[in-house]
């Protein structure tokens, strides 16, 4: 038992720690900041640019595929929404979203896969396909430039919670989790590198490391792989909810869809 | 699908020194990769990519298998004459691309 004024030290140590881990956490909207600002001159060029941004390939491809008849019932996306620049304007900054008949938090591939399957009556298209990053980049590209907006209702905070933990958990043979980079020590150097806030707005990205556009779920099992904990698979549960949180986390901040990052 | 993106500008004087910057989609599969099954994955590359203007080459690059995937090639020209700048990539497989953009000098 610790006795007298060193008590009141101790229990001062205790109270600073707990006021510094409540700190910790959320960043401040003011502080919110998209990946992009802390990238090369060249690299902030190339996204830029849309003869010279790679992810505009994929779009081009996109475009095409919208337009394409699929499965049984012989509709394209377009024969119910049209073009995509009116309909699909908006719609990546509100992903993911709660689905009614689900009651769980669908993604935009996840959506993309559900219209195909119940309403063109096609298969769905495998996770990091072509066909299924082009139709994806294609629709949320058509939201570059507005702010993220997951709405604050009960049925969305729940899942939000739920990502928010899976966000925080320590997991992996490093005992590390995504908040002690990306809440606590963004900003700092890994090694050579910056790290990065850890905002999903620019996905899916062209990431020159992979020579490829790649969804965030590649970005978040790669980061899982970096901790050396297991990655949870394609379309997992936990996936659409840490995708959520994230989502949530960098409310405000514009879309950048194709981003591209070292 | 191949894609490729073009920048010409569509109007120049004569005389003037342009930008042009092409991208265009491809693997570069450099030939020294093993893949998930332990088989080497076979070199697929494209090894030469020329520019034509008005049928006379102002370009030409012989890409290598450290060149990254989805190659994008910028160079300078001066622009001479109204016309057509032409664009061919050929490449492993039989890979055979081309496209053009039309310039107009004031």
């Amino acid at each position: 038992m610790i006795e007298g004024p060193r008590r009141w030290c101790f229990l001062a140590a205790i109270g600073f720690a707990v006021v510094a881990a409540a700190q910790a956490g959320e960043i401040p909207a003011s502080d919110r900041r998209t990946d992009y600002q802390l990238m090369s001159p060249e690299l902030r060029q190339m996204q830029d640019d849309d003869t010279v941004n790679p992810g505009m390939l994929w779009v081009l491809d996109g475009e095409a595929l919208w337009e394409r008849k699929e499965g049984s019932q012989g509709k394209s996306c377009a024969d119910c929404h049209g073009g995509a620049a009116a309909s699909m304007k908006g719609v990546a900054a509100r992903y993911p979203t709660i689905d009614p008949k689900l009651g769980q938090p669908i993604d935009l591939e996840g959506r993309i896969n559900a219209c195909r399957t119940v309403h063109q009556g096609a298969p769905p298209l495998d996770f990091e396909s072509k066909e299924l990053l082009a139709l994806t980049v294609y629709v949320a590209r058509q939201s570059k430039g507005l702010p993220i907006d997951i709405p604050d209702n009960p049925a969305t905070a729940r899942f939000v919670d739920a990502g928010r933990s899976i966000f925080e958990r320590r997991q992996g043979q490093l005992n590390l989790s995504c908040a002690q980079c990306h809440d606590d020590n963004w900003g700092q150097k890994l090694a050579g590198a910056t790290i990065p806030q850890g905002h999903p707005n620019g996905y899916p990205v062209y990431r020159l490391e992979w020579q490829s556009l790649g969804s965030l779920q590649r970005r978040l099992r790669n980061c899982l792989f970096g901790m050396r904990a297991e990655p949870y698979a394609y379309g997992a549960s936990e996936m659409t909810e840490l995708e959520l949180f994230l989502a949530w986390r960098a409310r405000g901040l514009a879309i950048e869809t194709p981003a591209v990052r070292p | 699908m191949t894609r490729a993106l073009i920048n010409v500008p569509a109007k120049a004087k004569r005389g003037d020194i342009i930008e042009i910057k092409t991208l265009i989609s491809h693997p570069m599969e450099s030939g020294y990769r093993v893949g998930t099954n332990g088989q080497m994955i076979p070199r697929d590359i494209i090894h030469r990519f020329v520019c034509t203007y008005n049928g006379d080459e102002v370009f030409r690059a012989e890409l290598s298998p450290a060149i990254a995937a989805n190659p994008f090639i910028s160079f300078f020209t001066v622009a001479t004459e109204s016309g057509s700048i032409a664009f061919e990539w050929a490449g492993d497989n039989g890979f055979a691309a081309s496209e053009r953009a039309d310039i107009t000098i004031e």
